[in-house]
């Protein structure tokens, strides 16, 4: 019976079939763990629930509930803070280090794996490294090298104003490799006719970067900002393990969403305004992803 | 000499600009990895050195090794590390790449429609999704499991999209001559188009696992038992535990971090190039 029907097919018809077969548990795998899940979390998001009790609808809410929140400006600041001051402090570094090392040839491989290595680690583990080094005298290290040139003690991690910075940094520093070797990749795309018809025209060096590599790097530079300013706008690990006493801490200085997230979820079980929260932080990184696209259209207008 | 000489033809043109170039380079280069030196150091000093400012200890102990092997459960967080990142790498390399490749080599109705579908799962952040699987892990007991763990990452629309590129990029007259020679449809995948992308497969296996070896948040959320953790969760925990204790803290996150810097020093030239790969192509 089935064997007739298969050989009654016509090729296209048995490929077709064959390509269903091949989808069909991801298939399954994409409705169940990613579609279904995200109608969810925006249907959660409209309810009161508490995670033992029954849901109950109360509409825009939990919205309302987080725009009257104090502690929610707060926490969007921080998250945005950590974005527009950690993505164009890394790509300021990792491009010019990448503008240099690519000129390097001696040592070429080890040097870049040495700006690469941070990037291979656990935020976690590193993330207790820095809080370490972030320690007063006589464990702190920062504050140990701070003492021999003469300046005092800071409080780094337990100051509110300068909390936020300090976590910030192991993030910047971890980063850094990746966009390095993504910055060399462009720099090698460069076709070398470009250079060499600039040198023929008597141009300099800094006018080359600015006339030729600047130019021809916007579709990289556009691709790591907007990868950068995601991952900063989903910080979480180095602030859960960095906070001194209560997560997010002092005082909320450092807190971003997701952990915002987390505390109203796992920690007070809110869960009708914990996904509101997350719809919001989708809508943020959607806006971020349609402003790439906006920014891109040229490039693939040109394709 | 034959080395100097060598050296010296390479840098015909060597003047102050380049040395200078190459110095501050280097140094920022040794910058980067001083925290990573300095954690394998402090973690081979015994409690009181802690508190002397030294690269290298007077006397170098494995002691903390030995403590945080023992008193914690480091082996049980290697062990849960290393099933969950391999079975989960294994699962995106099979199936991303079955899908990336019926993707890019099949056409029937409806293909443009499971790929904009799977590629809009991109858009969808981890964060707005881990209530709800947390809710699915409670109602199936999920919750200190393996499964819980890994079930989230089993596949990815980034790992679709990469291995579909690839494969579009493999010439259509292979596919037809196998299938002439009577191939079946799975053995011209597995035996014909998956050899010629290891390539891509290496760099989306060592993606992917990385990631997982690093990944936090909802590891943190899905277990609760500490025999169940993995190695970042069990590293968060000693928050308040060994917290003054800095000498067990970084033995900790060097157990943690050493295993990927073996892999990368071994597999440096395929990492770098995955990367480039996946960036240029993403």
């Amino acid at each position: 019976m089935f064997r007739s029907f298969w050989e009654n097919l016509t090729i296209k018809q048995k490929l077709a079939i064959t390509a269903w077969l091949f989808l069909a548990i991801p298939i399954i795998f994409y409705i169940t763990i990613r579609f279904y899940p995200t109608y969810e979390a925006f249907y959660v998001s409209f309810m009161k629930w508490n995670l033992l009790g029954a849901k109950k609808y109360i509409g825009f809410k939990n919205y309302i509930r987080i725009w009257g929140d104090e502690d929610f400006w707060i926490v969007l600041w921080n998250t945005i803070k950590y974005a527009i001051i950690g993505v164009p402090i890394s790509l300021l570094i990792s491009f010019t280090v990448a503008y240099y090392l690519n000129e390097i040839r001696f040592g070429h491989q080890t040097i870049r794996a040495l700006y690469f290595i941070p990037f291979l680690t656990t935020a976690v583990a590193m993330a207790w490294v820095w809080r370490w080094f972030y320690q007063p005298m006589p464990i702190g290290y920062f504050n140990i090298m701070l003492s021999w040139i003469g300046i005092p003690q800071q409080p780094f991690l337990r100051s509110v104003e300068q909390a936020l910075y300090s976590v910030m940094a192991p993030a910047v520093w971890a980063g850094l490799g990746f966009q390095i070797v993504i910055f060399i990749a462009g720099l090698r795309a460069i076709p070398k006719s470009h250079f060499e018809a600039a040198e023929i025209d008597g141009a300099g060096r800094l006018q080359i970067l600015r006339e030729i590599i600047l130019p021809a790097l916007k579709p990289t530079t556009i691709f790591l900002i907007i990868i950068s300013t995601i991952g900063f706008l989903r910080i979480f690990d180095q602030v859960y393990t960095m906070s001194e006493d209560s997560a997010g801490g002092p005082l909320n200085a450092t807190k971003p969403l997701v952990l915002m997230i987390y505390d109203f979820a796992f920690d007070e079980f809110k869960l009708g305004r914990a996904s509101a929260l997350t719809v919001i932080l989708f809508l943020l990184l959607l806006f971020v992803s349609i402003l790439q696209l906006w920014l891109a259209r040229n490039r693939y207008a040109k394709k | 000499m034959q080395k100097n000489e060598i050296f010296l033809e390479k840098f015909d043109n060597i003047n102050p600009r380049r040395i200078l170039t190459w110095t501050l380079i280097f140094i920022g280069g040794v910058i980067m990895v001083t925290p990573i030196i300095f954690m394998i150091s402090t973690s081979l000093k015994t409690g009181q050195e802690v508190y002397f400012f030294s690269l290298i200890p007077d006397k170098i102990t494995f002691k903390n090794y030995i403590f945080v092997i023992t008193e914690s459960k480091f082996g049980y967080w290697m062990l849960n590390s290393l099933w969950v990142a391999t079975f989960s790498t294994l699962s995106v390399l099979f199936f991303d790449s079955l899908v990336g490749y019926t993707l890019a080599k099949f056409e029937f109705k409806g293909r443009e429609i499971v790929f904009i579908a799977i590629l809009s799962t991109l858009m969808i952040p981890t964060e707005m999704l881990i209530i709800p699987w947390y809710m699915m892990s409670r109602e199936f007991g999920w919750i200190d499991t393996y499964w819980g763990i890994a079930f989230p990452g089993l596949m990815t629309g980034f790992g679709t999209f990469l291995m579909r590129q690839f494969f579009m990029s493999l010439p259509d007259e292979l596919i037809e001559a196998a299938r002439i020679d009577g191939w079946s449809e799975f053995a011209i995948w597995w035996k014909i188009a998956m050899p010629l992308v290891i390539p891509a497969l290496s760099a989306l296996a060592i993606f992917h696992f990385l990631g997982n070896w690093t990944a936090f948040l909802w590891p943190l959320i899905i277990t609760n038992d500490p025999e169940m953790y993995t190695i970042p969760v069990g590293l968060a925990s000693f928050n308040g535990e060994y917290e003054m204790n800095w000498e067990i803290v970084m033995t900790a996150s060097c157990l943690a971090t050493i295993p990927t810097l073996f892999v990368f020093i071994i597999l440096q030239k395929y990492i770098i190039k995955g990367i480039m790969l996946a960036g240029l192509k993403g």
